[in-house]
């Protein structure tokens, strides 16, 4: 203990920490650095890239990959994995889908039944995990490829073929499409309403995390469950809630999909898990949880929205586009890596 | 030391032998020399005089697969020959291959190649192309929504036909029993393959559904298929890579079965002239890409659209033992 204590001799855990110390100390702040050095660098290789239309086509995919990252990031700091989170968001559309058609019900009967069985989805993730005690990767493993065949044989069973039929001629298409895949034309401008979503999305995952019972619930949990349940947090209660969170923003990503393109294919989704955790690493998650940020998840969804469009708008060869996205999302999370270390150096 | 040293000669050797060996021991046949001298006659100049405009290719092809390869090949060649910058994007998700369509109008391109294996999902997104007065060409797949989506032509091969000549070669060579080998799963061109052989077939078929970027998984898969019932006679598989798989996991599990494909690669080429393969069904993959850019190219420089409203069929193509001595060298080239 050699700290100069405040002049009112109060403790120094107590003293009043500057705006600049409180910025440095956040775990986001890496990965706006990564996002400002992407931005910087695609903005000089491509010329395409700062066209306003093709900004917005940016942020769109961003988007897409960030309502889900958001609740994965907070599954994280909770200390747990969820790899069934890319196909259950086509499991959600394809119920969605089958379901009013097969029924011949408006749409929203769909929709509805389709929330109640991607919460289910969440529930089972996260119930088995507090149940069995197994590893997370083990659970939602199993689940991923659980789904994967659901999504095909029941696609297969009740359709005949490996997609969806349209629903586009039903009742209650298109005020759904209105909510979950709407879009603004601004001049050559088109923004979607995934974006809205999106931010709506991370600005309450930020508040559960910062300012609610549960969010200290989520740090704690992934800090040390034991020590967690010794000082009376409801570990099980918040494993499933995150889990079921995820689920919760599987099935607006999966509605967005079914409204946005009306067919569904079986098949898709798989390995986009990957990049939902991605996203929540390079803003600042750490892999072993009870660290980490929902503003970083969508700081990394926007650098992966940016790597992923750039490299076509710099019209670079696309044999080598998998390298490049590897690469640049190694290099993002080394330097938000770098900054973190430079940051808490200076406290 | 002395053992560094016996260490260090002992390499210097092994490294002497085998440069040695490969100086004397050249190939008189086939390796990469061969490659070249069927290569020297594809030539990449332009042969017009129209401005240097850009065409993009965006397509449903996974990784490293060797038709689109052909196809890209194709495009390329054609886009030398009429002074055209050329960008290609694929991806197999039907998401991102919007994307990829938003980024070239973004790019404002002067033309876009496209193929349609899930069409609903590039309806607006090619809406706004056709808004933004792009020219659009749809190839491979997705000829039933091409027009209405607004492209001018397309140019592929119809599935369901060709699906039907492979039904109608099964019974010409009198089998009463096959497998359709779907590779891809969400891909309805290729369910709507095995739906035409189905319908001309007199025999019964069935579908199976493998893995299809994991090769071992794929034998595995028709291995255990073939044990299970070895009264199967014909092994249809959807896509060249997949034929050779399919011989030897015939052979593995001892079935009589015939082999026969769509697509065709050189080792397919061998197998029809050896015989281990029954025949190929070829849609001309070079020709899809070769013959969009071209025609891109006729309608901004002339206005030209070909096909009269009705797409431009590329294919089927039955392809036995005597075309395939023929073709073997332009495989080779990896121009079909």
């Amino acid at each position: 203990m050699s700290t100069a204590r405040p002049a009112d001799g109060l403790d120094e855990r107590l003293a009043p920490t500057s705006v600049l110390r409180k910025l440095l100390g956040r775990p986001e702040l890496g990965s706006v650095v990564g996002a400002a050095a992407v931005f910087i660098f695609f903005s000089i290789v491509a010329p395409s890239f700062l066209q306003a239309s093709s900004l917005s086509t940016i942020l769109y995919s961003a988007s897409t990959i960030g309502i889900m990252a958001a609740p994965v990031a907070l599954l994280m700091i909770g200390g747990e994995f969820d790899l069934s989170a890319g196909v259950m968001v086509t499991t959600s559309a394809l119920v969605s889908s089958m379901f009013s058609y097969q029924m011949t019900a408006n749409v929203w009967v769909g929709v509805g039944v389709s929330l109640l069985v991607t919460l289910a989805i969440g529930f089972f993730n996260g119930f088995m995990l507090t149940r069995t005690k197994l590893p997370s990767f083990i659970i939602t493993l199993g689940t991923f490829l659980m789904l994967t065949g659901l999504n095909l044989g029941f696609t297969k069973l009740i359709t005949g073929t490996v997609s969806t039929k349209t629903i586009a001629d039903m009742e209650g298409f298109a005020s759904a499409r209105a909510l979950f895949a709407s879009q603004w034309n601004i001049g050559s401008v088109t923004l979607k309403v995934t974006i809205l979503w999106w931010f709506a999305i991370v600005a309450v995952a930020t508040w559960i995390l910062l300012r609610t019972r549960a969010g200290n619930w989520i740090f704690a949990v992934g800090g040390g469950a034991d020590a967690a349940r010794a000082t009376g947090v409801p570990v099980v209660k918040t494993r499933i809630g995150l889990y079921m969170g995820v689920a919760l923003c599987a099935w607006i990503s999966g509605q967005h999909i079914l409204f946005s393109f009306d067919v569904v294919q079986s098949g898709e989704g798989v390995g986009n898990e990957f990049l939902y955790i991605i996203a929540a690493v390079i803003g600042g998650c750490l892999m072993t949880g009870g660290y980490g940020s929902a503003i970083g998840s969508a700081v990394g969804a926007f650098i992966f929205g940016m790597t992923s469009n750039g490299i076509v708008y710099a019209q670079w060869n696309p044999d080598w586009f998998k390298f490049f996205l590897g690469a640049m999302l190694l290099l993002a999370t080394l330097l938000n890596a770098w900054v973190r270390k430079r940051a808490e150096a200076t406290k | 030391m002395a053992r560094v040293r016996t260490g260090v000669r002992v390499v210097g050797a092994v490294l002497a032998a085998v440069l040695g060996a490969s100086l004397a021991g050249c190939s008189s046949t086939g390796g990469k020399r061969a490659e070249e001298r069927a290569k020297a006659a594809a030539a990449g100049r332009p042969a017009v005089s129209t401005p240097r405009w850009t065409f993009a290719m965006v397509t449903h092809a996974g990784d490293g697969d060797t038709f689109w390869d052909i196809v890209q090949k194709g495009a390329k060649e054609a886009a030398a020959k009429d002074n055209i910058n050329f960008v290609y994007a694929h991806d197999d998700q039907a998401q991102q291959q919007a994307q990829f369509v938003q980024n070239a109008i973004d790019q404002k391109v002067d033309g876009i190649v496209v193929s349609l294996a899930k069409p609903e999902a590039l309806k607006d997104v090619l809406a706004k192309a056709v808004k933004a007065g792009i020219p659009v060409i749809t190839v491979n797949s997705g000829s039933a929504q091409s027009a209405e989506y607004g492209a001018l032509t397309h140019i592929g091969q119809d599935e369901e036909i060709a699906g039907e000549a492979v039904g109608t070669e099964l019974n010409k060579r009198g089998r009463k029993k096959a497998v359709c080998v779907l590779h891809e799963q969400g891909n309805v061109g290729h369910e709507q393959r095995c739906a035409g052989a189905k319908k001309t077939f007199s025999g019964t078929m069935e579908n199976l559904y493998v893995e299809g970027t994991n090769m071992p998984s794929v034998q595995a898969a028709l291995q255990a298929k073939l044990q299970a019932d070895p009264s199967v006679d014909a092994i249809l598989t959807l896509g060249a890579p997949f034929a050779p798989t399919a011989v030897k996991a015939k052979d593995a599990a001892g079935s009589k079965a015939e082999v026969d494909t769509f697509d065709l690669n050189d080792s397919v080429a061998r197998d029809l002239k050896s015989g281990a393969l029954g025949f190929a069904v070829d849609q001309q993959p070079y020709l899809q890409g070769y013959e969009a850019i071209d025609l891109l190219w006729l309608y901004r420089y002339n206005a030209n659209v070909l096909g009269g409203g009705r797409p431009v069929l590329t294919g089927p193509q039955i392809v036995t033992a005597a075309e395939a001595a023929k073709l073997e060298e332009y495989i080779k080239r990896g121009t079909r």
